[in-house]
């Protein structure tokens, strides 16, 4: 237990000062590695609540997809990120009187469920779950939802990706003029007839165009 | 001392807070904007596994799941309006994005 404890504490004091570092790093190349790093400390704390598929899910996804996306747009977008930061200090008082009520909010909250629910939130530590389906295993448990009960909001989900993909293409697809393109439909129709052209010629002269 | 809801839920309140103080100081640059909503949306599925593994029901994971999808649909649309932005700009600074306002 005690070692499940640090692995804890580490994984979210990890967690959290990646987090941190995402919002206050100077280079945004940093923030991206930044919220990679997040990322996989917050699988960390899945795996250590029991949910290992969705931890894989968070890895494969966000540090494979997303996070390499950032980084590209990143890299290849050529902003001077020195004028960005300008102002930075002057919403900072805002953004920590926000950043502190909400903080307040959400300690008050679960400090109260904390303490009327106490009883019931104390007595059944996390482990409850993983001893429940002990025989079955966590990617399983949740397939079995998942393509049962919920199989119409898995196709609303990849139906919202194709949106998104088709979307992001077409936003970002440019035709240049002066490019010639290949038309499949004209090549497919086009006939010996007009694809051949019969010259007489007469003896002792070549064909110029 | 057992690990138990309240640690995670601690963990997921401090993030999303850092999301919220993220989109507020970086109020200019948008890919870093972009970034604290992730951080958010890390948070809230924080508190959907956190919960899902307290009460031993995994359909709070299967919407973890669902949140996770559509935050990646949302970060590729949002990057590439954000790629189209500067093209036609040449900047990504969000104060000036107001040309459609009327």
């Amino acid at each position: 237990m005690a070692l499940q404890a640090i692995a804890f504490y580490l994984m979210a004091a990890v967690t959290i000062a990646s987090g941190f570092a995402v919002v206050s790093a100077r280079n945004p190349v940093h923030s991206v590695l930044f919220l990679i790093a997040a990322f996989f400390s917050a699988a960390g704390l899945f795996v250590l609540m029991g949910a290992e598929f969705l931890a894989m899910l968070l890895v494969v996804v966000y540090v494979g997809a997303v996070a390499v996306l950032f980084l590209f747009v990143v890299m290849m977008l050529d902003v001077d990120f020195a004028a960005l930061r300008q102002g930075f200090a002057r919403y900072m008082p805002l953004g920590g009187l926000v950043a502190g009520a909400l903080a307040i909010e959400m300690v008050v909250v679960s400090t109260t469920v904390a303490s009327q629910g106490a009883a019931r939130l104390n007595d059944t530590p996390m482990a409850r779950g993983a001893a429940a389906g002990a025989t079955v295993t966590n990617a399983e448990a949740i397939g079995r939802v998942l393509y049962t009960n919920y199989i119409y909001f898995f196709q609303a989900a990849g139906m919202v990706l194709l949106v998104a993909m088709i979307g992001a293409i077409v936003l970002t697809l440019r035709h240049k003029p002066n490019v010639r393109r290949q038309v499949i439909a004209d090549q497919v129709a086009r006939s010996p007839r007009s694809g051949m052209r019969v010259v007489s010629l007469k003896p002792g002269e070549g064909v110029s165009e | 001392m057992s690990i138990g809801l309240p640690h995670y839920l601690a963990v997921a309140a401090i993030l999303f807070t850092i999301g919220v103080f993220g989109i507020f100081v970086n109020r200019k640059n948008i890919i870093v904007i972009l970034m604290s909503i992730e951080l958010i949306l890390l948070a809230v599925n924080i508190n959907l596994v956190a919960f899902s593994v307290y009460l031993g029901n995994v359909v709070g994971q299967v919407f973890a799941m669902f949140v996770l999808t559509v935050a990646a649909a949302e970060a590729a649309v949002g990057l590439a309006i954000l790629v189209t932005f500067f093209r036609n700009r040449g900047d990504i600074s969000v104060d000036d994005a107001s040309m459609m306002k009327g």
